[in-house]
């Protein structure tokens, strides 16, 4: 009886176990099925590399680079804004701060993860948009950069938190050595500590750009949404993800439109996919 | 221990089932026009005070949403600002729908500018030109040195769709016209409301009903000599005011039963006055 309930338990975990990777797999086929069908009619190279977007126009014009390149705007600009902040924010938790400062510290970049999207979006949209319009004398506060700085925020929880663990395990004889040959603090933390826990970082910015190019709701709201091919950061643009979000419930189950949004959602898989395996390497190339 | 749970399993399964299973009768689901979803709203509040025992339910999401919704049988009414198109119809058929078009309100559609913006009234012509992008700077039109930022409503919106066809190709299916790209794209009246009454350059359009003080809805006329009117609802009805639209509600076929009795009560008089209270034009007198 024991030995029965043993095996029953392992297997129910063993399945549970392969769900996920299950799961991933049937989302993936569904989109490649779903995604895959607008090639019969429209041509890999005017979907990727076309420069208009008129989805609901008679014929239709399916061009994503628009949508690409806004996507790839807004998240350099936030991965510009949020990787130095958040890097220095990991080193100054886990070198410098005493430990209640560090408590108060960790506890408010988890609470910062824990505000939905859409209240970020919200919030960006009275108070940075028309700041953004002001400061810099544009026709629109709805552009690429306020898009950039709002994403910033999501990103950072994760970028902190991962690099923080990334630098705690770093071998703690590391700063000792570097200290007792006379560096200083700051040395030692520059040229031994971050060096050291390089690829831990690289992961850690990797994830919390993963996080930015997927997000959807705070970049509907405040970047504008007009698919132009973006020419400076501070312009409209429209990404990816609001695409589809704004779009989906339009399009009629079979439709052209309908097969062209979950082919823009391939074009994000596959470049999440890319994000999460290069973070995936760096970690484990540490080890 | 395990006979517990599996009784509970059990139990809570067959629960559920019947809770989701047996498919209220009682109520409705209409969805679409975001343009109609006050108006909806309004109806279903006055219908259910008078039939407490009926359920009515109202969203918005877009026209185009409320075609797909019916033709996927996921609502019994689709409210719509534009007709339903030969593709649509197609694809409804193909699952066995058979949809039905009433018509319920009239609507103006307002093209509004910031208070503070000098420009009074514009024709049809002009508002083509700036939409799609060849008119960039208010100055050409008498206003001052100033970039025009164009506010339009997302693909799904029956308004952006009505706008294109009646303003930027003036009813005629032949041309090509689209929305300039640099266009933004809001997704909802209220967004571009908001953005107008806080933008000097701002141009946008949506139903009458959205009109309000902190914007300007500016004078359109049909040709430069003819008369330049304002959106109000004598201009709508007596036909002077040239863009406006009828909104319709659809049915899988000929309506019937409680959706029958929802849509009698919409054109009766007291449907009717509800109309003309949510700033739309009344259908029948």
């Amino acid at each position: 009886m024991r030995k029965l309930k043993e095996f029953i338990i392992e297997k129910l975990i063993l399945l549970c176990g392969l769900a996920s990777i299950l799961f991933v797999a049937l989302i993936f086929l569904f989109l490649l099925k779903e995604g895959l069908a607008l090639f019969k009619t429209i041509l890999p190279k005017d979907f990727l590399f076309g420069h208009k977007w008129y989805p609901i126009s008679e014929p239709a014009l399916f061009g994503i680079l628009p949508l690409i390149l806004g996507s790839f705007l807004v998240t350099a600009g936030a991965a510009v804004i949020s990787v130095p902040i958040g890097v220095a924010c990991a080193v100054y938790i886990a070198e410098v701060a005493p430990a209640k400062l560090k408590e108060i510290l960790k506890a408010g970049i988890e609470l910062l993860a824990a505000i939905p999207s859409v209240v970020l979006g919200f919030i960006g949209m009275v108070t940075l948009v028309p700041w953004v319009k002001t400061l810099f004398h544009l026709p629109t506060g709805l552009t690429a950069l306020s898009g950039s700085i709002m994403l910033a925020f999501m990103a950072m929880p994760t970028i902190v938190s991962i690099a923080e663990d990334a630098l705690y395990s770093v071998p703690k004889t590391y700063k000792e050595g570097a200290l007792a040959l006379g560096a200083t603090h700051w040395q030692a933390i520059w040229r031994v500590m971050l060096p050291a826990a390089g690829s831990g970082i690289l992961a850690a910015v990797m994830l919390g750009i993963g996080r930015v190019i997927g997000e959807t709701m705070a970049v509907m709201m405040i970047t504008g949404n007009s698919a132009v091919m973006p020419a400076s950061i501070l312009e409209p643009v429209r990404t990816l993800t609001a695409t589809v979000a704004a779009e989906m419930g339009e399009a009629v189950v079979g439709s052209e439109h309908y097969f062209a949004l979950f082919a823009v959602g391939i074009v994000l898989f596959v470049i999440s996919f890319f994000i999460n395996v290069t973070a995936d390497l760096s970690l484990h190339r540490k080890k | 221990m395990f006979k517990k749970i599996v009784i509970t399993l059990a139990v809570s399964t067959v629960a559920i089932s019947a809770a989701f299973s047996s498919k209220n009768a009682n109520s409705i689901q209409i969805k679409g026009s975001d343009t109609m979803v006050n108006l909806g709203q309004a109806w279903a509040e006055k219908y259910m005070e008078a039939n407490p025992a009926e359920f009515i339910s109202v969203t918005g999401g877009g026209s185009g949403t409320g075609f797909s919704s019916l033709i996927s049988g996921t609502c019994d009414i689709a409210m719509s600002s534009r007709s339903i198109k030969p593709k649509e119809i197609d694809l409804a058929k193909g699952k066995g729908i058979n949809p039905k078009e009433i018509t319920v309100a009239l609507d103006g559609l307002a093209v509004v500018v910031n208070p503070k913006n000098p420009v009074e009234k514009l024709t049809l012509d002009q508002l083509a030109q700036i939409f799609t992008g060849k008119i960039t700077n208010w100055k050409e039109l008498g206003g001052p040195d100033l970039k025009i930022v164009l506010l339009s409503r997302e693909v799904n919106s029956g308004t952006h769709v009505y706008f294109k066809e009646h303003v930027l190709r003036k009813g005629n299916a032949g041309f090509q016209e689209e929305f300039a790209p640099q266009a933004l794209m809001l997704s909802s009246s209220q967004a571009i409301a908001d953005e107008v009454a806080g933008n000097t350059g701002a141009i946008g359009y949506y139903g009458m009903g959205y009109i309000s003080p902190k914007q300007k809805a500016v004078m359109v006329a049909k040709t430069g000599s003819l008369e330049f009117v304002s959106p109000t609802m004598d201009n709508v009805i007596n036909g002077k005011y040239p863009i406006s639209r009828p909104l319709f509600l659809y049915t899988n076929g000929e309506p019937q039963g409680l959706v029958k009795k929802f849509i009698d009560f919409i054109l009766s008089q007291v449907g009717q006055d509800i109309v003309a209270k949510t700033d739309f034009v009344p259908v029948q007198k």
